[in-house]
């Protein structure tokens, strides 16, 4: 396919979608789905066609906040109903062309005003499992662009010009690595997608790939063409059944588009993508572990250096990238990269998705600007704590973060200012915990998983996590000592320090966070044997009997 | 292939591009702790004890697979290396059911023998004792798992020096194990009954069954020269 002939097919998808006065989008992620969206657009598939009206039903990604859905949204008026269910199919159908539908309304000015959207623009707006839809909105553009317009090196460059930094978590800059990769030597390299998102309470990379699945797709042909790869592979949990799916269509679909494949553009470069599913393992998001699990060995994570970038797939240069992070490369190629720049913050460029859960109003998924603080995200967009509870902390990063307290709420959000208080950015969870939460036990449960989801490869994390999870175990169940807390600090330093890679490097992060600014919880736990917020199920210590005291 | 030169605790010292830093702290008589790497299989890097300081940088590497380059720096024995090597032996001690009277490798035992050396004289943690469970099918070896330190030697010998790639780990974190086959009894499993994985073994976890008491001693020196007589031919 030429640029000539992606742009004939933007104008004929425009075309089409002007033969209809009304587009009514029903989200159909995984979070509507499952309170019957798909029942949901079936009635108002019904409703439009015995309407008589020229309605276009459309499903579509996620399109934010999950805990109101299932959503619909009406075109071109930009009503957003929230809740809705195939009863008010009818109601929807006909208020079209005059007011909306009062009673199902829904008002979250508060929550879009303060978002910026690049990774999820098309989220809300395109069927994922329609290419057309996606070349409608500027897609593929950029890879063709950058086929016929610029140089490999052009490419990388723009890339590091945006300031872009890894999306998975450890925030390497993007362009640096794809240059390393270009460098490294070799007839054969890959492009490989980790899409292995397994951190409880986050749902990010799994709305772009259910709801945009292309733009994935290209950001990976992009990087190819920038490294010299030939060959790409995305690593999804098997757990994601719908992205696989949708990712499987849209495969097909670029194929036969020609967007995939030989020769694509008339150019010489030849690239195509293969799916690979992972079978439940945590530690398969380690970029290591996932290329051994890819090789079809046992997913472990093994030294670095080699990095993959010299030495990864079968042994190939390889260049691994995190969903988020393709997601964001065909925006700053057809925008450039001081566009990008121009996002965030001074070290951290451009916008994140974020997934917010826990106990807080606006549940799902929002994308803000580098560098905003963290108070704005939870009170203004994610709508505050409900039910009158108080604000405790909130934890990012997964089971690898720490938990950030109230005081610190107005840090702003960016990789090296939520390092320096003891978190990680990670891949973007962010869980809002209020008062009814225990810390100790939200250590023990983050513990807990990291203790289940340990390879067991190096000693520290997987008998360290066993030992962190005894520990915090016997504090919950007030039958800790100071010394045993003593014991747990130094035990963290040391699988801090010495475990081979990240999932035991982070493990004690959310013990040492909470030590460091919850310590009068754990402190009543060990001395007063008694559990703040009520969680923990301590046994009152049976009473001491005159005699003895005499 | 260069000449490199570099400074391990204190000491200058030159050594070929290539090399691992353990392997040239070896050849200068620098004792590095080591639990899963054995001279003539692949290193892993999975027991953290041989973790050295590098001058200049905050995070520790393995010895056993981090190359040397020139002008590099390399602590090997600072407080804070000591303190992570203790607190590693007490969890590999606490992890599985170490008791070293009724061993039949007792001192003979390099677990044992790391934790004389590293001054480790009590264990802080909890003991985990795990219920685990002794294969004894084979009618040479016996496989006792409580003693068991997952170093992985018994899977790469097998795998790598006798090709049969009977061992393997099932499983995972605290609830890994060393696995014969498919998880078949080792008797009836496709064993060559060769017996290199018993003289890998750094503890008393495979053993032969002719040995009885602490009577034990294991030999794996023949893997370096097993592996020169191969690439001589």
């Amino acid at each position: 396919m030429t640029i000539e002939e992606l742009e004939q097919v933007a104008k004929s998808v425009c075309q089409e979608n002007d033969k209809y006065d009304f587009e009514v989008n029903v989200c159909m992620d995984l979070a509507c789905m499952s309170q019957g969206a798909d029942r949901l657009r079936d009635a108002l598939e019904k409703a439009a066609g015995a309407s008589g009206k020229n309605i276009l039903v459309r499903r579509t990604g996620c399109m934010g906040p999950c805990s109101s859905g299932p959503l619909v949204r009406v075109d071109p008026e930009e009503h957003l109903y929230h809740h809705v269910k195939a009863d008010n199919a009818d109601a929807i159908v006909a208020s079209l062309g005059g007011p909306p539908v009062p009673e199902l309304q829904c008002d979250l000015n508060d929550h879009f005003d303060r978002q910026v959207r690049v990774v999820l623009e098309n989220a809300g707006h395109i069927d994922p499992e329609k290419i057309d839809d996606y070349i409608g909105r500027d897609g593929y553009k950029a890879l063709l662009t950058a086929l016929t317009e610029m140089t490999p090196n052009g490419v990388i460059h723009r890339i590091t010009e945006s300031g872009l930094r890894g999306r998975g978590g450890g925030g390497y800059p993007t362009g640096l690595k794809w240059g390393t990769v270009a460098k490294a030597s070799g007839e054969l390299k890959y492009v490989v997608c980790n899409g292995d998102e397994g951190d409880p309470g986050a749902f990010m990379d799994r709305s772009v790939m259910e709801g945009d699945p292309h733009r994935v797709i290209e950001g990976m042909a992009i990087a190819a063409y920038a490294v010299g790869a030939s060959k790409g592979f995305i690593y999804v949990r098997a757990e994601y059944p719908v992205a696989v799916s949708r990712l499987t269509t849209a495969i097909r679909e670029a194929r036969r588009r020609g967007l995939l494949g030989n020769g694509i553009c008339n150019t010489p470069f030849n690239f195509d993508v293969e799916i690979r599913l992972g079978a439940g393992a945590f530690v398969c998001g380690e970029e290591t572990a996932l290329l051994a699990s890819i090789e079809g060995k046992r997913g472990t994570p093994r030294p670095r250096p080699p990095y993959p970038a010299v030495s990864g797939l079968f042994g190939k240069p390889t260049l691994i990238n995190n969903v988020e992070t393709f997601a964001n490369i065909a925006p700053i190629v057809r925008n450039g990269g001081k566009w990008f720049a121009n996002m965030g913050s001074e070290r951290s460029k451009g916008t994140k998705v974020f997934a917010l859960t826990g106990k807080i109003a606006n549940t799902g998924l929002v994308e803000v600007p580098m560098g905003i603080k963290l108070r704005e995200i939870i009170e203004v967009i994610g709508g505050g704590v409900p039910d009158g509870h108080q604000f405790k902390a909130v934890q990012t990063g997964g089971p690898s973060g720490g938990c950030i307290p109230a005081e610190m709420l107005d840090l702003g959000v960016s990789y090296d200012a939520l390092m320096a208080v003891g978190s990680i950015m990670g891949s973007g969870g962010m869980i809002v915990m209020d008062d009814t939460s225990c810390m100790v036990n939200v250590a023990k449960f983050f513990v807990e998983f990291c203790m289940t989801e340990s390879c067991g490869k190096c000693i520290p994390c997987r008998a360290g996590t066993a030992q962190m999870f005894t520990l915090l175990t016997r504090i919950c169940d007030g039958k800790g000592t100071m010394d045993d807390l003593d014991l747990l600090i130094s035990l963290c330093e040391t699988i801090k320090e010495t475990s081979l890679c990240g999932l035991g490097m982070t493990a004690p992060n959310p013990v040492l966070s909470t030590i460091k600014y919850f310590r009068n919880e754990y402190i009543e736990h060990i001395v007063h044997k008694r559990c703040p917020a009520g969680v923990c199920n301590i046994e009152a210590p049976a009473a001491v009997s005159a005699e003895v005291l005499a | 292939m260069g000449v490199k030169t570099l400074i391990i605790d204190g000491q200058e010292l030159s050594a070929r591009a290539g090399q691992t830093i353990l392997e040239v702290a070896r050849e200068n008589d620098i004792n590095i702790p080591t639990l899963c790497h054995l001279e003539g299989l692949s290193n892993v890097g999975a027991c953290r004890l041989c973790l050295v300081e590098i001058k200049g940088s905050n995070k520790l590497l393995p010895a056993c697979v981090a190359n040397i380059h020139e002008g590099m720096e390399v602590v090997t024995n600072s407080e804070r290396l000591k303190k992570h090597r203790r607190v590693i032996l007490e969890l590999l001690f606490a992890e599985r059911n170490h008791i070293c009277a009724v061993c039949v490798s007792n001192g003979h035992c390099e677990l044992q023998a790391l934790a004389q050396e590293q001054g480790l004289t009590h264990i802080n943690l909890p003991y985990r004792n795990p219920a685990l469970t002794v294969d004894a099918s084979h009618e040479r070896f016996t496989v006792d798992h409580n003693r068991c330190i997952l170093c992985m030697r018994c899977v790469r010998a097998c795998a790598e020096i006798e090709g049969a790639h009977i061992w393997d780990v099932m499983g995972r974190g605290i609830d890994s194990i060393v696995i014969t086959d498919l998880h078949e009894e080792w008797g009836s499993s496709a064993c060559t009954r060769c017996g290199k994985c018993v003289q890998c073994c750094p503890t008393g976890a495979l053993f032969d069954k002719s040995k009885i008491g602490s009577d034990h001693p294991k030999y794996p020196d023949f893997l370096p020269y097993l592996n020169l007589m191969r690439e001589a031919r």
